[in-house]
């Protein structure tokens, strides 16, 4: 028997999002689901009721029918007190039923319990594991990536200029500088955003492995003169220590007074966001100049940041909303719901219609954070290696360069000594002959060094020709035994000379014909 | 002419010399410089003969014009795919003479030398024998694996190091009997057997290397050829032999090092041999994740090129091998009058010499300034439209900068995978020389153009 699918609207003040759009629907009954929403569920993402219905899903009048008769739950926010009803969503999620939305797991602990209670499956799309085959189902990139474009836009409107430079007949308008602190997915988008509106973008990030992206959309990597690996497991940032912190505020401080517009998406897993922007940098900024705090719901990257308000301070607009996302609503819940269709398809491999949930599989088994009413999570480690590289085998390659370092520069002067000693020794025997002509040897071996390394790579074959040719000057060799008195000494040198001679005007010959082909 | 002129003679040829390598820093002066070689060599080949040393002319005269003829006629037909083929042969003729005029030079009976001078001159002769002998047939066997007449799999005898030091030890040993025979009829025998063991050593250390180490090879028989030169001056006391051989030494050397950092590879390894089979169990691992390959027709790739506004295109060994460097470059032109951005990015061992793909290119007329080395191009792929690979495989790995355990970790690679699209020309999913799965064959940006790369080619340019 095929699961039925049922999307309540979201009842949390000022979600705008939905978990399913027409679209996505008939795609969800092509798996073979029968799908249900409530009435209005998309009003508020621009999707009407009867589009859905248009797309052959049941759009339901009441709220408390619609979460009992359906199998699968799909929502955005994590389930809680309803306003009308009241009671917990969880409440009205039927017994062993699913459900498939944001959870935070780890911040809900009685929320997991309660959804334990009703023996229900949950599958938490915030906890989705971070490998490159998870990507397509990966709403926090998404959203993040969403979010990232808004902040730019909420910036650009609290902003008093343009963004892009200008010569206009009315004067010159300098560009706006943005500054994007962390360069994940939201950072990227913002910095993407900002630069296409023709701003001059700077990005931070402790993670220097991202500096290729940011410079890839165009954008300035600001670096610390600063040794630290700031990448933690899962391709997430990690604390830094003291001494990087300073550095790095340092480095702010001075920014603060260059830039008119700062956007902070700094997060670390687990942890309250980090404070990089003091009131004291933001006196230092320029009046009119705006912060965006995407970090504004785990306590802001400002200081002076109130979370969901936009504020000003000294003259500073200082934009704290929590629900980026959620203000480009239709944006979002496509690539929201595009997101839990491909989660479905994953479950539902037959497209019979109904849920199978391998534990097997590494992702599934990581979205999964109550099955039949047990406790799934946190799950364990994974498996596949993560995006970043492995982390632990990290620190033991410095060490082994290290040794080698060490071990090499021994070796360096261990032969250096060698080689001393021999040409001491050298100098010592041998006539004063030999030496002049060894000395004539050492000398053209430095000058053959200087010279080849100027070579340039395209003109390495016509080098290996030309080198060819010229070492044909061993025919002097046999030219000057060539006039023997002994036979068989002139018969070797003759054939020497014959090929040596092959030698010299061959490898002339085609280098001048190589050479010739390379034109502009 | 007089001992103080030919020795200005000789300072002036090597002065050109020099300047003839010099002049290869950039194409615009390098034809000048390889005039310059030319002068040189006629200098030091005229001022020695009218030497007083050289009287029998006829002999002379008649052997050099064969020499000049039969080089003449080779140089004139090499095939510009046959580079590899001619510059190994050549070096075996360098590495011939120099067996020759060292033995030549030891049946001299009007050497006058006594005590440590001899003791000198014979160390001379004989290492200028070891290492002509060596480079003898080492270039022949090299000639023989590129020209196909023998496989370019790697021969791998076993306990081949120990043979290997075996032969080292024997010839030492063999110099000390040499050098400390009375006369001329004792030294002989050693000389022989030393000869004969290391031209057996030149056949087997290149027999041991695969294929695809080939660049290293043959630039390490350059610099052999260069240091059999170096010796021949020494026992001559020729200080141009001398500064000559020194120059193309140190020039083969420095290839060869070149050649193996793009590897990274370690010298000695190449030369101890064996890369071609190590790596095929190596790397059947972590092939789980690898996903589907995307084929696609010469007409997809067509209209791909066409709409692409920046194309890099990476030829491989592949290329060579199917002579469609023509081909390429009627596209590259094509694509370029339409006002498309189309470069090359020529891995530093792409090909089976040093510079191979630069001279295929140059041969079939695609403008020098638009073909990149690797680190000039790497940064740019991210921003590319297009890239198409026709005949390359390992050196477009991603798993040498992803996977650790990787036969080819670490190696440079070019990273065609930031590109947007990539095109993939390739006969079969056959691994390359390495033996290495390539993972971007599944990405997911990258299309499969199965077939003869000729074939592909002329059907893409036929689409245009």
């Amino acid at each position: 028997m095929s699961m039925k699918i049922g999307i309540p609207k979201e009842i949390h003040t000022g979600e705008r999002r939905v978990a399913a759009t027409p679209e996505s629907v008939q795609q969800l009954l092509k798996l073979g689901f029968s799908v249900a929403i409530e009435r209005g569920a998309g009003e508020a993402a621009h999707f009407i009721d009867d589009a859905y219905r248009e797309a052959g899903a049941e759009v339901v009048e009441e709220t408390r029918r619609l979460w009992a008769e359906s199998d699968i739950v799909l929502k955005v926010r994590a389930p809680e007190q309803h306003p009308t009803l009241g009671v917990d969503e969880a409440e009205l999620l039927r017994e062993k039923g699913y459900l498939i939305s944001y959870i935070w797991p780890a911040q809900n602990p009685e929320l997991l319990e309660r959804l334990a209670t009703r023996k229900a499956t949950v599958l938490a799309m915030d906890s989705i594991p971070r490998i490159s085959r998870a990507q397509k189902l990966d709403a926090l990139s998404s959203m993040a990536n969403i979010a990232g474009y808004r902040a730019v836009v909420e910036a650009a409107s609290q902003f008093g200029r343009f963004f892009t430079g200008q010569v206009t007949a009315a004067g010159k308008v300098p560009p706006a500088k943005v500054m994007v602190i962390g360069a994940g997915v939201a950072g990227l988008a913002a910095v993407g955003t900002a630069g296409s509106l023709g701003a001059i973008v700077r990005a931070f990030d402790t993670r220097p492995e991202v500096k290729e992206q940011v410079e890839s959309m165009g954008a300035e990597f600001l670096e610390l003169e600063f040794e630290e690996e700031g990448s933690g497991s899962g391709g997430y940032a990690k604390v830094m220590s003291e001494a990087f912190i300073k550095a790095e505020m340092a480095l702010f401080a001075q920014q603060a007074m260059e830039v008119d517009i700062i956007i902070t998406t700094a997060l670390i897993p687990g942890k309250p966001a980090p404070k990089l922007i003091t009131a004291g940098m933001v006196e230092s900024m320029q009046d009119g100049s705006v912060i965006v705090d995407m970090a504004a719901e785990q306590g802001g990257n400002c200081a002076l940041t109130e979370p969901g308000k936009v504020v000003v301070r000294d003259g500073v607009t200082i934009i704290g909303y929590t629900d980026l996302p959620s203000r480009l609503p239709t944006q979002s819940s496509q690539l929201y719901a595009t997101n839990l269709r491909n989660l479905l398809s994953d479950l539902c491999k037959e497209k019979n219609g109904v849920i199978r949930l391998d534990m097997e599989d590494d992702v599934i088994r990581g979205t999964t954070v109550v099955k039949d009413g047990q406790i799934t999570w946190p799950p364990p480690p994974l498996k596949v290696a993560a995006i970043a590289k492995p982390k632990p085998a990290a620190p033991p390659p410095v060490a082994v360069k290290k040794v080698e370092k060490k071990k090499s520069g021994l070796l360096d002067w261990a032969f250096m000594g060698v080689g001393a000693l021999l040409l001491a020794a050298l100098g010592l025997v041998s006539p004063p002959d030999f030496l002049a002509h060894f000395t004539v040897f050492v000398l053209a071996c430095f000058i053959g060094y200087q010279v080849v390394w100027n070579v340039t790579p395209a003109l390495h074959t016509p080098l290996m020709s030309v080198t060819n040719a010229i070492s044909g000057i061993i025919v002097i060799g046999a030219l000057l035994q060539i006039s023997s008195d002994h036979t068989l000494i002139s018969v070797l040198a003759a054939i020497g000379v014959l090929i040596a001679t092959i030698n010299v005007v061959g490898g002339f010959y085609v280098t001048q014909r190589m050479l010739k082909m390379f034109r502009k | 002419m007089t001992e103080g002129l030919l020795t200005a003679a000789y300072i002036i040829a090597s002065i050109l010399f020099i300047l003839a390598l010099g002049g290869l820093s950039s194409p615009e002066t390098a034809r000048r410089g390889n005039i310059y070689g030319i002068i040189g060599m006629a200098i030091a080949i005229v001022a020695t003969i009218w030497g007083s040393q050289v009287t029998s002319y006829g002999v002379l005269a008649m052997a050099m014009i064969a020499g000049a003829l039969i080089g003449g006629y080779v140089a004139n037909r090499v095939e510009m795919t046959g580079m590899p083929q001619l510059v190994a042969m050549l070096h075996s003729f360098v590495g011939l003479a120099a067996v020759l005029v060292g033995y030549a030079s030891y049946l001299d009976p009007n050497s006058q030398l006594q005590g440590v001078e001899k003791t000198i001159h014979e160390v001379e002769i004989y290492l200028g024998v070891l290492i002509g002998a060596v480079t003898f047939t080492g270039s022949v066997v090299a000639f023989g694996k590129l020209q196909g007449v023998i496989g370019s799999k790697p021969l791998l005898l076993p306990a081949r190091h120990w043979l290997n030091l075996a032969l080292l030890l024997a010839s030492v040993w063999m110099g000390f009997v040499f050098v400390g025979a009375e006369d001329m009829a004792g030294g002989i025998p050693p000389l022989l057997i030393m000869t004969v063991i290391a031209l057996l050593f030149g056949i087997h250390m290149v027999m041991a290397i695969g294929g695809a180490d080939m660049p290293v090879v043959v630039s390490m028989l350059n610099s052999y050829s260069g240091w059999a030169a170096a010796a021949t001056g020494f026992m001559l006391s020729n200080d141009l032999l001398i500064v000559t051989g020194a120059l193309v030494g140190s020039s083969g050397a420095i290839l060869s090092y070149i050649m193996c950092r793009a590897m990274n590879r370690k010298f000695l390894a190449v030369i101890a041999g064996g890369f071609g089979t190590s790596g095929g169990t190596v790397a059947a691992g972590p092939a789980a994740e690898q996903g589907e390959v995307v084929a696609t027709t010469a007409e997809e790739t067509a209209e791909l090129l066409k709409q692409a506004n920046s194309v890099i295109i990476v030829p491989g060994y592949g290329m060579a091998v199917a002579q469609a460097q023509h081909i390429v470059s009627d596209i590259t032109s094509k694509l370029r009058s339409k006002g498309t951005q189309v470069r090359f990015a020529i891995h530093p061992v792409a090909g089976r010499l040093p510079g191979h793909m630069n001279v295929l290119l140059a041969e079939a007329k695609v403008p020098y300034d638009i073909v990149m080395e690797m680190d000039e191009i790497n940064g740019d792929f991210p921003g590319t439209d297009a890239v198409l690979v026709i005949g390359a495989n390992d050196i477009v790995n991603p798993d040498a900068q992803d996977n650790p355990n990787s036969p080819i970790a670490g190696m440079p690679v070019l990273e065609v995978w930031k590109a947007k699209t990539v095109v993939v020309m390739k006969r079969s999913m056959a691994t390359g020389y390495a033996g290495v799965e390539n993972p971007l064959f599944f990405k997911e940006n990258t299309r499969m153009l199965f077939g003869d790369a000729k074939a592909s080619v002329e059907a893409i340019l036929t689409n245009i």
